[in-house]
């Protein structure tokens, strides 16, 4: 048991790997949690989407600059989602479904057409423990450790805010800015983990962990700890799973976070369901309006 | 400003949403001593006035004044929330102290100095605790806020908008989806807190439960009806004017009654 966890940490890839994936399950499970009560986790699975056209963009003109060019896509297209929402008469999900599935279908498209859809291509669709460069470690922790001052300093203004923004705004919160920190905080978290989870995996280690917290606890302060504890758990045992079954590291970190959250649903029974099943209710992030 | 007491004026405002304007050429003052009830039947722009005073809502035309620095807290209807997001009422209370520094600079609960970090101090928790107590909702801290009944809920929405200390407490339909003993509970201590020197303005569409108990009331219907004491704005022709409907007006224990002839009728 104990050489089945030690033999890997021999290569340095893997020591890596489970570094960079127990901590990308960490801030995922954080982020998710404001996410998924905002009833705004499609707007996570569009913008990895819409990141990932930035990602190949970047890829193919300045390759060492992608964190940069996908990042300020990922920011953009956070930008537009919650503008288009917000202004016009489209809902938002549709609005989430033009912009992100365009971006990401001008991304295959790009890949495909000037060559290099090899490793790189399925690496930024599923993720891959392979060749995680020290320049990404950095990237990841800097992240982790800004959205975690962000939401030091700003904690309850971000939770009145997701709570009730029509009171947060009476109380003199800035809600446009606090709504905006955490669209920010949301794009940068998903560029850090792209690679890792892949593109179409990174919007499950938002929802999962945050959803096995909610069916645990009815305080908010813990489900914040709860996430974030489960979503690096799975990263750290997914890591694992996935050197031995050989398959890539974002499908199986999702996976054990599916297993995870079935378990906890059988353990957490009637209660836990149905503090789960209001999740969905606010399904549309615009701030509500009474007349 | 009209007055040094005027903590709020609006000056001939017209708010609504879009291009459409809910509330036409609205004139009026919040000062210090304020206790009134604007009242007015559904889609008359209680909600909206009330949006305008709480400055979430820019007008359209007009201007609103406040005092600098003024404190003011805002109780909303309750069905506007969420009840099944995860937050227990002593974490729902101390949202309220989210903007820290606001409090009051003579009260020693506020005066602490603002600290960034996410737990509550001892003196805001003091503060909570004291305002439950008040409220008698102290044995429900640690409860999950779906678990409280619609008067506890109400409370706890006093509760998160006193510990603001504030100078003007605004409250959308606080007695409606609430027992007829939290509704008599909740404005006692309303008329507690007036007497303490908060100015309170709330909507109601409930005018023998709530108008006629209130010492100024405010009828509107798309713009301002009629403004007065119970006495001088229950009366037939307002009542028409405001609700639409021909309304009977008794007088019980030196209060008006108001009776819906139609619907007695039917």
């Amino acid at each position: 048991m104990i050489e089945t966890l030690l033999e890997p940490l021999g290569f340095a890839f893997f020591q890596k790997g489970l570094l960079v994936a127990t901590l990308s399950g960490a801030l995922l499970g954080f982020i998710g949690v404001y996410i998924v009560l905002r009833g705004m986790s499609y707007i996570g699975h569009g913008l990895s989407h819409a990141i990932f056209g930035g990602y190949a963009a970047t890829q193919l003109f300045a390759a060492q600059f992608y964190v940069l060019g996908a990042g300020l896509w990922g920011i953009a297209s956070a930008i537009a989602i919650t503008t288009v929402a917000r202004r016009s008469r489209i809902g938002a999900d549709a609005a989430i479904g033009v912009v992100t599935t365009a971006s990401f279908a001008l991304g295959v498209a790009l890949f495909s057409k000037f060559g290099s859809s090899g490793p790189a291509f399925d690496q930024a669709l599923f993720g891959s423990i392979l060749g995680i460069t020290n320049s990404q470690i950095m990237w990841l922790v800097a992240v982790c450790a800004l959205t975690g001052l962000i939401v030091f300093f700003r904690y309850r203004a971000l939770l009145f805010t997701t709570f009730d923004p029509d009171v947060a705004a009476a109380s003199g919160v800035k809600v446009a800015r606090i709504e905006a920190l955490l669209m920010v905080m949301l794009s940068l978290s998903i560029l850090v983990t792209l690679t890792i989870i892949g593109v179409t995996l990174v919007a499950a280690m938002l929802v999962i962990p945050a959803v096995i917290a909610r069916m645990l606890t009815d305080s908010f302060g813990r489900m914040l700890a709860i996430s974030t504890v489960t979503g690096s758990a799975c990263g750290l045992a997914g890591m694992y799973l996935s050197y031995y079954a050989g398959v890539p590291s974002g499908t199986m970190i999702v996976l054990v976070g599916a297993v995870v959250f079935l378990v906890v649903l059988g353990i957490s029974g009637v209660r836990g369901r149905r503090r789960a099943a209001g999740l969905d209710q606010h399904s549309d992030p615009r701030p509500r309006v009474a007349a | 400003m009209t007055s040094p007491d005027t903590l709020i004026h609006l000056e001939h405002v017209s708010a609504g949403y879009g291009h459409d304007t809910v509330v036409h050429d609205v004139t009026l003052d919040i000062d210090a001593g304020t206790f009134a009830g604007i009242v007015g039947p559904s889609g008359a722009g209680k909600t909206t006035l009330l949006k305008v005073l709480l400055s979430t809502l820019r007008p359209q035309h007009g201007t609103v004044t406040r005092s600098p620095a003024l404190r003011v807290a805002y109780v909303p209807q309750l069905e506007t929330v969420d009840w099944n997001f995860p937050v227990t009422v002593g974490e729902c209370v101390l949202m309220g102290r989210t903007e820290r520094h606001l409090g009051a600079p003579s009260d020693r609960h506020t005066r602490s100095a603002w600290r960034p970090w996410p737990w509550p101090s001892s003196a805001e928790r003091a503060a909570a605790a004291e305002l439950l107590g008040r409220l008698g909702i102290s044995d429900l801290t640690d409860r999950h806020i779906r678990e409280l009944s619609g008067g506890q809920q109400q409370r706890m929405f006093l509760a998160r908008a006193l510990v603001r200390q504030p100078q003007v407490l605004l409250l959308d339909e606080p007695t409606s989806g609430v027992d007829v003993n939290t509704r008599h509970d909740v404005l006692h201590l309303l008329a507690d807190l007036h007497d303490e020197g908060v100015a309170i303005v709330l909507t109601t569409h409930d005018l023998n439960g709530m108008a006629a108990h209130l010492p100024h009331l405010i009828c509107i219907n798309r713009h301002v009806v009629a403004v007065g004491t119970p006495e001088q704005v229950i009366t037939p022709a307002v009542l028409e004017e405001t609700f639409g409907a021909q309304l009977e007006v008794l007088q019980h224990l030196g209060m008006p009654v108001v009776v819906d002839i139609a619907r007695l009728g039917a």
